[in-house]
């Protein structure tokens, strides 16, 4: 399968994750959103970029329980908690919000 | 919690090198999803394991991903025990100054930072083990 964006094509899976990490850039995303029918805001993009930091860090994205604690400690208590996350990202944070930030679905995602 | 509130003690118990076998990545990635499910997970380190936690791993050369950063990550997963099998190291010429440190944070202090790793001898460990549910070896 495959994602055209700028009239360039990235090969995704099933699901619409992106197939190669260093394919991502801010427009892949975009495009992610406007097909799922919400467009990225400033709010969604810091969860974004915390993931990409957090893969960049630790090879890894983290389940939600972590990134829900993680955001929590990093963006305020206002932040780090499911409510807000799943408002961001209805599909599920760790799951949609991965796929906007171009990385492999969470390992242990529920 | 999970569930149920059924909470078992499960140690993943870490024996080869990390890039010879696909063992150590598995055992990662496994022992990451048992966390995900709120269960009390420990992480022993014995035989040629211990090298998976070596300091500096550089795996360019044989075309691997270096799933070594990953270790640091147990912390946000509230896994926090950690046993590195003494005599193991040892005999590999090796001491704990050669390995990652690895941390996590105590919610309850001010999130300040503690060691998760503890060095056992074999007859703590085996101790140690006995005291699990579950044991799994990779």
């Amino acid at each position: 399968m495959s994602l055209e964006v700028n009239g360039k094509q990235y090969e995704v899976d099933e699901e619409g994750y992106l197939a190669n990490l260093n394919d991502w850039d801010t427009d892949v995303a975009n495009k992610m959103a406007e097909i799922d029918g919400a467009p990225l805001e400033e709010n969604h993009w810091e969860v974004i970029n915390f993931l990409r930091e957090y893969y960049e860090e630790y090879q890894i994205a983290p389940a939600v329980r972590v990134l829900t604690k993680q955001i929590g400690k990093k963006l305020g208590k206002d932040k780090g908690n499911s409510k807000y996350l799943y408002e961001l990202f209805p599909y599920g944070p760790a799951k949609q919000a991965c796929k906007y930030a171009g990385l492999p679905k969470p390992t242990g995602c529920v | 919690m999970s569930e149920d509130g059924v909470v078992k003690k499960f140690m993943y118990v870490n024996r080869k090198s990390p890039y010879g076998t696909i063992y150590a990545l598995e055992s990662l990635e496994v022992v990451l999803i048992t966390a995900a499910f709120d269960q009390d997970v420990s992480l022993t380190f014995t035989d040629d394991g211990v090298y998976q936690l070596m300091k500096g791993q550089q795996t360019e050369g044989i075309g691997m991903k270096n799933f070594s950063s990953t270790y640091s990550a147990l912390g946000d997963y509230e896994i926090n025990k950690i046993f590195i099998d003494k005599e193991s190291l040892e005999e590999r010429g090796l001491s704990l100054s050669d390995l990652q440190e690895l941390v996590w944070e105590d919610e309850d202090e001010d999130y300040a930072e503690k060691s998760s790793i503890n060095l056992v001898s074999r007859a703590e460990l085996s101790e140690i083990m006995n005291n699990q549910d579950v044991v799994l070896s990779f």
